[in-house]
């Protein structure tokens, strides 16, 4: 990236002229703590992260998985990570930058419900006022979330206009920051929004990498041929990547929610899928220039996927920008693949994983021979939140899995 | 329409400038013809008509659920230059919209085709709220190729370099941001005004007025505190919605006065626009005689 927060055509800042100064003063807080450690900034992050967040996470041999695709796989366990996904990271380092900018009160906004819990925990142990946005589509699939950030003192505020998700969700905590910018930080939960947001949230996210860069280096002597990362806005995924960038003979795979078909109904509005590196045009949504599902007007579209966390129809700049230079490759895995997917790494493995994750596995089993010999898979999170979603979608389905939760159903009421 | 007068000629006359905002196409392209002609009548200067946009980050629930209504009701690039060329007015008009729009218009990505299409259609200029200065210079530079109009917003936050940059694009007239947050009308004026009108006093251009203007009492004491406009959107649309529903609300308890009916609505919905338009240009009018009333009691 460069100093002018582009990466290539995409990023900047394209917001209300109100944010422009909150804007600015976050990006000089944001150069000198993050990027100079200014009072000691990142230390007391890094100490955060690995008394709270639990860090560093394990990078684990997957055998099973291994076995199955012939390839030997490597899971980098962020669904360790306190609150049980990679979100805590960014909403950690960023409520502690709010801390020291001398901010009084929190908001985010979240898709899958982790970015809010993260940000209600980060929230909590840092003794700030805390508010999330929440669609109400997510709100009904993603019920053990919101409980989770209620309980951590979070207000919650469902958002019902367009479709409930995400996209929703962000231009209404933008509306609530525009009131309240001058005591409130905005912790936006993805590499996404206007500069600096995209390279902050990177850098905070990175750690996931440099630790996975270390670790591969200790337990096989080499770096990865491969590291596959889900992506709705894209943070796991760079912070995945990171570290990796500059090793050209380590391919990333950015494995985005192809839904249930990659078709799109222009008349509707409506893609069936999430898919934005693969499908997306380049235009401006909530604050950054990067690719988009939207029409031919330039409409943003309303954008689908089993899991909450990847329904969003923009991705961060970065990732963009690294799509069109060749270094990303992005792919999409269907709604119904990713189910299979959870299934499977759940059996083989005793990892739950978020369904976000799931798509990642579901490339590699649509995919085992692009990996390389040696891939590093992030976690990049677990999937208790999902179990009601994917008890209702695996009914529902003719999925090539064993759990069939029908047969308890008929069981006659004792329930 | 043809002939309009342009931003220059309307702040140099010697009375406040009345600039009503509506969302076109809203409830419907013909519902919404008769409410901007509504407002010329009624004594618009300038209007400002919204062209909408999926995602309007800076708009209040009033304003957003109008750009729902519009865009259910087929609102499009195309559809709203046709608009604007059917609509029966002699007044600038002011598009409002957000950049996604502006850059997706035509075959290239960009702004130009957009201007272009709006100068031929016969727009005077462009608000566009998620377009800050430090971004603005290919819609700049598209607008002075074509010869309109680009109206920046200084927020009560703006101060320093960013005053500056904006002094130096900004063209028609500079949008003051009444007050800290997203549009929608209040019940009073708030004092962050008079402040961000103090910090613009020595530019050049004519300084309008906007967010939360309700009443032509409002009208009146933001003309008095030295505005050369006042902007209305909310309260305007506001009128809309009361008859129309409100389609998309974004809380669970948003909805106004849903499942009102009405015979005709439409030429009772004018009405009142007209009459509203009425009163917020005669407290703009009123708020000036009592600012040379103050000078000349000053002299006294
Ligand atoms: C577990 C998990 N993985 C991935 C994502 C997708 O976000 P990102 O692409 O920013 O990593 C989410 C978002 O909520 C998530 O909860």
């Amino acid at each position: 990236m460069s100093d002018t927060g582009k990466f290539g055509e995409y990023g900047g800042q394209y917001v209300p002229e109100a944010l422009m100064p909150a804007i600015e003063e976050l990006t000089d807080a944001y150069e000198r703590y993050v990027l100079d450690n200014e009072d000691g900034f990142m230390d007391e992050f890094r100490e955060r992260l690995r008394d709270f967040g639990g860090r560093p996470t394990p990078l684990q041999h997957a055998e099973q998985l291994s076995a199955r695709y012939d390839t030997e796989v490597y899971l980098k366990r962020e669904d360790l990570v306190h609150g049980g996904a990679h979100k805590l990271n960014n909403a950690l380092g960023q409520v502690l930058l709010a801390k020291y900018m001398g901010k009084e009160r929190i908001i985010a906004e979240t898709g899958a419900g982790q970015h809010g819990t993260a940000t209600a925990m980060a929230a909590a142990h840092l003794d700030m006022p805390c508010e999330i946005y929440m669609g109400r589509t997510d709100i009904n699939r993603q019920r053990p979330n919101v409980f989770r950030m209620r309980l951590n003192g979070a207000e919650v505020n469902p958002v019902t206009v367009g479709r409930g998700t995400l996209k929703e969700a962000i231009s209404e905590t933008m509306r609530d920051w525009a009131t309240t910018v001058e005591t409130t930080h905005y912790v936006i939960g993805s590499i996404v929004g206007p500069a600096p947001f995209p390279d902050m949230v990177r850098e905070f996210q990175s750690v996931i990498s440099e630790e996975a860069r270390e670790q591969a280096q200790e337990r096989i002597g080499r770096l990865p041929d491969s590291v596959v990362a889900c992506a709705g806005g894209g943070s796991n995924t760079m912070g995945a990547f990171a570290q990796f960038v500059d090793d050209g003979d380590v391919d990333l795979l950015a494995v985005e929610a192809g839904g249930s078909s990659l078709t799109v109904d222009e008349a509707e509005g409506v893609a069936p899928n999430s898919a934005t590196l693969s499908t997306g045009d380049e235009g401006v949504l909530h604050g950054a220039r990067t690719k988009l599902l939207q029409d031919s007007d330039g409409q943003i579209m309303e954008s689908h996927s089993v899991s909450a966390g990847l329904d969003y129809a923009g991705v961060g700049p970065e990732l963009a920008h690294l799509v069109d230079e060749g270094r990303v490759t992005p792919a999409n895995v269907d709604d119904a693949a990713a189910l299979e997917a959870f299934h499977r790494l759940s059996q083989d493995e005793g990892i739950i994983p978020a369904l976000e994750t799931a798509h990642a596995f579901g490339f590699l089993h649509e995919n085992p021979d692009a990996v390389g010999d040696v891939t590093v898979i992030n976690v990049s999170g677990r999937g208790d939140k999902d179990l009601e979603t994917v008890i209702e979608e695996t009914d529902k389905r003719d999925l090539d899995v064993d759990v069939d939760m029908s047969v308890f159903d008929a069981a006659g009421g004792a329930m | 329409m043809a002939n309009n007068p342009d931003l220059e000629a309307v702040f140099e006359r010697d009375e406040p400038a009345f600039v009503p905002y509506l969302a076109a196409g809203d409830p419907s392209y013909e519902a919404s013809l008769e409410y901007v002609e509504a407002l010329a009548r009624g004594g618009a200067d300038v209007i400002e008509l919204g062209l909408p946009f999926s995602e309007p980050i800076a708009e209040g629930k009033t304003i957003q659920n109008a750009i729902v209504r519009a865009l259910e009701g087929g609102m499009t690039p195309d559809r709203f230059f046709e608009f604007v060329e059917d609509l029966d007015v002699d007044v600038p008009l002011v598009c409002m919209t957000y950049y996604n729009l502006i850059y997706q218009y035509g075959e290239e990505d960009g702004p130009r085709p957009f201007v272009e299409k709006a100068a031929e259609v016969g727009l005077t200029g462009f608000v566009v709220p998620d377009l800050p200065a430090e971004e603005a210079d290919p819609l700049r530079e598209a607008c002075d190729e074509f010869d309109l109009d680009l109206v920046f917003i200084v927020a009560p936050t703006t101060r320093g370099d960013r005053l500056d940059r904006m002094r130096e694009q900004v063209s028609g007239y500079v949008y003051v941001q009444a007050r800290l947050g997203t549009t929608g009308a209040r019940d009073d004026v708030s004092d962050q005004t008079d402040e961000s009108l103090a910090r613009i006093d020595d530019w050049d251009v004519p300084k309008a007025v906007g967010f939360g203007i309700k009443e032509g009492d409002h009208a009146a004491r933001i003309v008095r505190a030295g505005a050369d406009g006042i902007i209305v959107g909310s309260a305007l649309v506001d009128i809309v919605a009361e008859h129309h529903g409100s389609a998309g609300s974004q809380t669970e308890s948003g909805n106004v006065a849903e499942g009102y009916e009405n015979d005709d609505p439409v030429s009772e919905v004018a009405d009142r626009l007209e009459t509203k338009a009425r009163e917020l240009k005669a407290g703009a009018l009123r708020g000036a005689d009592q600012r040379t009333e103050t000078v000349s009691g000053d002299d006294r």
